[in-house]
């Protein structure tokens, strides 16, 4: 809409915007801002904001009383390896999907939507038990599967969408200039797709980095994730707010930087590409 | 449209993801069944028997499953109620013209990326507290007597934070629906002599009918198995006041270690998800075309 | 190389028929194009003979070679598809080179052909860039770039101009019909457009609803139709196709006159009628007539500076040899 708006409406909203906006952002901001207090500060009544002694304090004992960076890799290595072993299978199976629809791709979408449905806690059991006989408790290559399958619906969605889009008939041109299958996926579709598969790519990352059921029930020490890791901040420590603040600070700087970059391209893939 | 060859590479194709995911919905939902069926406890290792419906009566007439169905609703229908409400103003608001927009919305959708872990432990301690808390302070400062959140209203606290948590979403998804909406189908309506209130309820409204959809499949899908916030604020207390039905599966077989009574209680909650999800399946299923 | 035979082919998609049994010879270095309404099976029966799509039922033979089965990258022709369905990711120069990398040539071949088809086609400026930054004239030269430099049995065309302006399909026309000139390889084309059939094609194939309505050159379906179906889709604007008493008088069921055929006087003629909408296009006028008792409109060709005006009388009068006459089945009568 390129009409006119007056100055004042325009800073009314302006302002009402900030301060929801700002409101809505408070507690990061503050966890932000405590993590860089002494542990007194923190809980000083009346609470200062801005000016207090900034230290690092809180940051340092956290490095040193847990080992933040073991944790911190293994969130790494689940987060990406869950979505890096989900878009080696769904590429294909949304290829198969986009480009060579048949009857019942509808129903197979759906269904593997539905698998989304299930209630985590309703496999818990086997699956902890499973896990336990085959020494893959508390282990990242456990928690990798459990990822990728719990993901692996959503990933091909996304690039279904995402395919979706790309003309069939640039494929075709491939085949008529001779390409084989696999030169028609590598030299022509997944190039073309790669924005699709970025944005495919953050969002898994981030929704496995704060995935919480299966971490938290899968894990005990060896392979805890950040999740985990915080969740070990829970009471009595969890009163020492400054490091409470310093810990959640760095476990969700990561995805918090990654998320802002690509919110554009989460509200598509979230979405199933309904709403554009 | 295509070959027969075609086919047959596509069939091959996607049988990898279709058999893990057969596999992955199958095997643990069997075993699920057997289980529900068993006296099986870890703590008594070899003395597992069959039971029948032991465990389905046990789990059926614990008062406590009933108030973790009750909750487990008020849970999801609260989130959704709050964040639908409040996304839908939201997002007219950020889609008006002003200064600083893209800062707003990165602002606005930043509680979204918070892993639930980290949201629920600030919000208990740092916001909640009731001695050191910012509530608290606050409430002290304008000479009020603090509120301990988490013990005299810890339901409300609870869809309070994961309302939080997910605003950031709805909001997101239902402001790029307003912005895909035609202006010019909002001029003509004014043309018509339709004022801003009209022009919400028959323009606008229908037309984030979708979008509105969407949130409200995703967001089930996830709402219904919160899990973390419990766990990390209240532990489902006091009482089974915050205890949903995932929780209270939680509590039974890994903490009572009762497999077979938490295996019955894990065939219950698929069921009722099952209810849930045929539901929404029609409505997406309307909705969106595959 | 480039004949083309299909023995009784048809496809079904499920249980609908789109291609009922079909017969067609495509000859060495012939231009023939495909032409019929939308819907009536002309992109799928290209698609057939390119091995996108299968056959139901039949054969499809390229050069005496059983085709039938083999992929489309084993026969040997080129596609120039509506969306022109360049590589956006790649340069001009790599799009076009495309087919050669996929066949294995060596890069110095490669670059050999490039800068000759470029140069054919007027491309050579725009070798680094993407076809995004193309103009649609430039990009549909180089999907037939990209089609020549493999030098194919035949080249398919899939109704290559509808997605230009008017003006630039005129020009494309004419560099197509020039490109086949000189290559003389055989060209199967497909439009719905009858005007781009009647001006490039050796020999036009009318398709509706899958069947042949008829084959042959240009001017053969010009003068002789071999139905109402042909007669007025072929020509333009369409032929007068007028039934009842009229053409009962002229023993027959229905009986066809082109606009062109029609002489006009205000004064007298075999019809008379009343001018509706008169179309001045300088060289000549379009005139509408209605109220003729015979069609609810007659579109007659009269010259151009005729000054008629919305309401006057017209008298027309068609040219007897130039009369078509059609049976009740819609076929034309000797």
């Amino acid at each position: 809409m390129s009409r006119a708006v007056t100055p004042q409406r325009k800073f009314a909203v302006t302002l009402l915007a900030w301060a929801i906006g700002l409101l809505i952002f408070f507690p990061i901001l503050w966890t932000i801002i405590t993590s860089f207090k002494t542990e007194a500060e923190a809980i000083a009544s009346p609470p200062s904001f801005l000016f207090f002694n900034w230290t690092t304090e809180a940051y340092e004992a956290v490095n040193q009383r847990s080992d933040y960076l073991k944790h911190f890799m293994n969130s790494v290595i689940i987060s990406f390896g869950s979505t890096a072993l989900g878009l080696l299978i769904a590429i294909p199976a949304a290829w198969s999907m986009a480009f060579v629809p048949g009857r019942r791709t509808k129903d197979v979408l759906m269904w593997m939507l539905s698998t989304k449905m299930l209630p985590p806690v309703g496999v818990l059991i086997p699956i902890y038990l499973i896990f336990r006989d085959t020494g893959l408790l508390d282990s990242r290559i456990g928690l990798v599967i459990v990822l990728t399958l719990i993901n692996l619906p959503i990933i091909i969605w996304m690039l279904f969408t995402y395919f979706r889009e790309i003309p069939g008939e640039i494929l075709e041109a491939a085949r008529m200039d001779g390409a084989t299958l696999r030169e028609e996926i590598v030299y022509i579709l997944t190039p073309m797709a790669v924005p699709g598969i970025a944005s495919t790519l953050l969002l898994n990352v981030i929704l496995s980095w704060n995935e919480a059921f299966w971490t938290l029930n899968l894990t005990a020490a060896k392979a805890a994730p950040l999740t985990a890791f915080i969740a070990s901040f829970s009471s009595p420590e969890g009163l020492f707010y400054a490091k409470l603040s310093a810990a959640s600070t760095m476990a969700i700087a990561p995805i918090l930087i990654i998320g802002w970059f690509s919110q554009k391209q989460l509200v598509r893939g979230l979405t199933f590409g309904a709403v554009k | 449209m295509a070959t027969q060859h075609s086919r047959l590479a596509a069939r091959v194709m996607i049988s990898p993801a279709v058999i893990l995911l057969l596999g992955w919905m199958l095997i643990p939902l069997c075993l699920t069944i057997y289980f529900s069926f068993l006296r099986y406890n870890l703590l008594m290792p070899g003395m597992e028997e069959f039971t029948g419906w032991t465990n389905y009566r046990y789990f059926l007439t614990d008062p406590a499953f009933f108030a973790a169905i009750a909750n487990t609703l008020a849970l999801v229908l609260g989130v959704l109620f709050i964040t639908i409400v409040g996304g839908v103003l939201l997002a007219l608001l950020l889609d008006q013209p002003m200064w600083g927009q893209g800062i707003v919305r990165i602002l606005v959708i930043a509680p979204f990326f918070v892993m639930p872990t980290v949201s629920a432990l600030v919000w208990k301690n740092m916001f909640m507290n009731p001695v050191n808390g910012l509530f608290a302070q606050l409430f002290k400062a304008v000479g009020l007597q603090p509120f301990d959140f988490l013990s005299q209203a810890p339901l409300m606290s609870i869809i309070g934070i994961v309302s939080w948590q997910w605003l950031p979403f709805a909001t997101l998804i239902l402001l790029t629906a307003i912005q895909s909406l035609d202006s010019e189908q909002l001029e003509a309506a004014e043309m018509d002599g339709a004022g801003p209130l009209s022009r919400f309820f028959y323009i606008i409204l229908p037309h984030l009918g979708r979008a509105i959809t969407v949130v409200i499949l995703i967001q089930t899908i996830f709402l219904l198995s919160i899990f973390a916030e419990i766990l990390v604020t209240t532990n489902g207390g006091p009482g089974t006041a915050t205890t949903n039905l995932t929780y209270l599966v939680y509590v039974q077989s890994l903490l009572q270690f009762d497999v077979g009574g938490g295996s019955a209680g894990g065939v219950i909650a698929i069921i009722l998800a099952n209810i849930v999800a045929i539901f929404l399946m029609r409505m997406i299923g309307k909705n969106l075309d595959a | 190389m480039g004949r083309i035979s299909l023995n009784q082919v048809t496809k079904s998609f499920g249980d609908v028929n789109v291609i009922p049994p079909l017969d067609l010879d495509i000859n060495e270095g012939e231009f023939v194009v495909f032409v019929g309404p939308s819907g009536c099976g002309k992109s799928t029966l290209l698609r057939l003979i390119a091995g996108l799509e299968d056959v139901t039922s039949g054969e499809i033979r390229i050069d005496g070679q059983d085709a039938t089965m083999v992929p489309p990258a084993k026969r040997g022709l080129a596609m120039v598809f509506q969306s022109y369905a360049l590589y956006p990711h790649m340069s001009v120069a790599k799009n076009i080179a495309f087919p050669l990398r996929m066949a294995g040539m060596n890069k110095a071949e490669q670059d050999k052909r490039v800068a000759h088809a470029a140069k054919v086609l007027n491309l050579a400026d725009y070798l680094d860039r993407r076809p995004g930054q193309l103009s649609g004239g430039q990009r549909q030269r180089v999907a037939i770039g990209r089609a020549i430099v493999r030098e194919p049995a035949a080249f398919l065309f899939d109704e290559p101009l509808s997605n230009l302006d008017a003006a630039l399909r005129v020009n494309m026309r004419l560099e197509i019909s020039e490109l086949h000139n000189t290559l003389k390889t055989t060209m199967i084309y497909v439009t719905h457009d009858q005007v781009e059939a009647m001006t490039m094609a050796d020999k036009i194939v009318v398709l509706q609803a899958g069947r042949i309505e008829q084959v042959g050159s240009p001017m053969e379906l010009y003068r002789t139709p071999r139905n109402t179906f042909v007669a007025g889709f072929i020509g333009s604007p369409k032929m007068n196709l007028i039934e009842g008493p009229e053409a009962a008088r002229h023993d027959a069921h229905t009986i066809g006159i082109r606009p062109e055929h029609l002489a006009i006087s205000t004064t007298e003629g075999a019809w008379k009628g009343v001018v509706g909408v008169s179309e001045h296009l300088g060289s000549d006028t379009f005139l509408h007539v209605h109220q003729t008792g015979l069609a609810e409109t007659i579109t007659l060709r009269a010259p151009g500076e005729l000054e008629l005006r919305h309401g006057d009388t017209v008298y027309m009068t068609p040219e007897a040899d130039k009369l078509h006459r059609f049976g009740p089945d819609g076929l034309r009568l000797a």
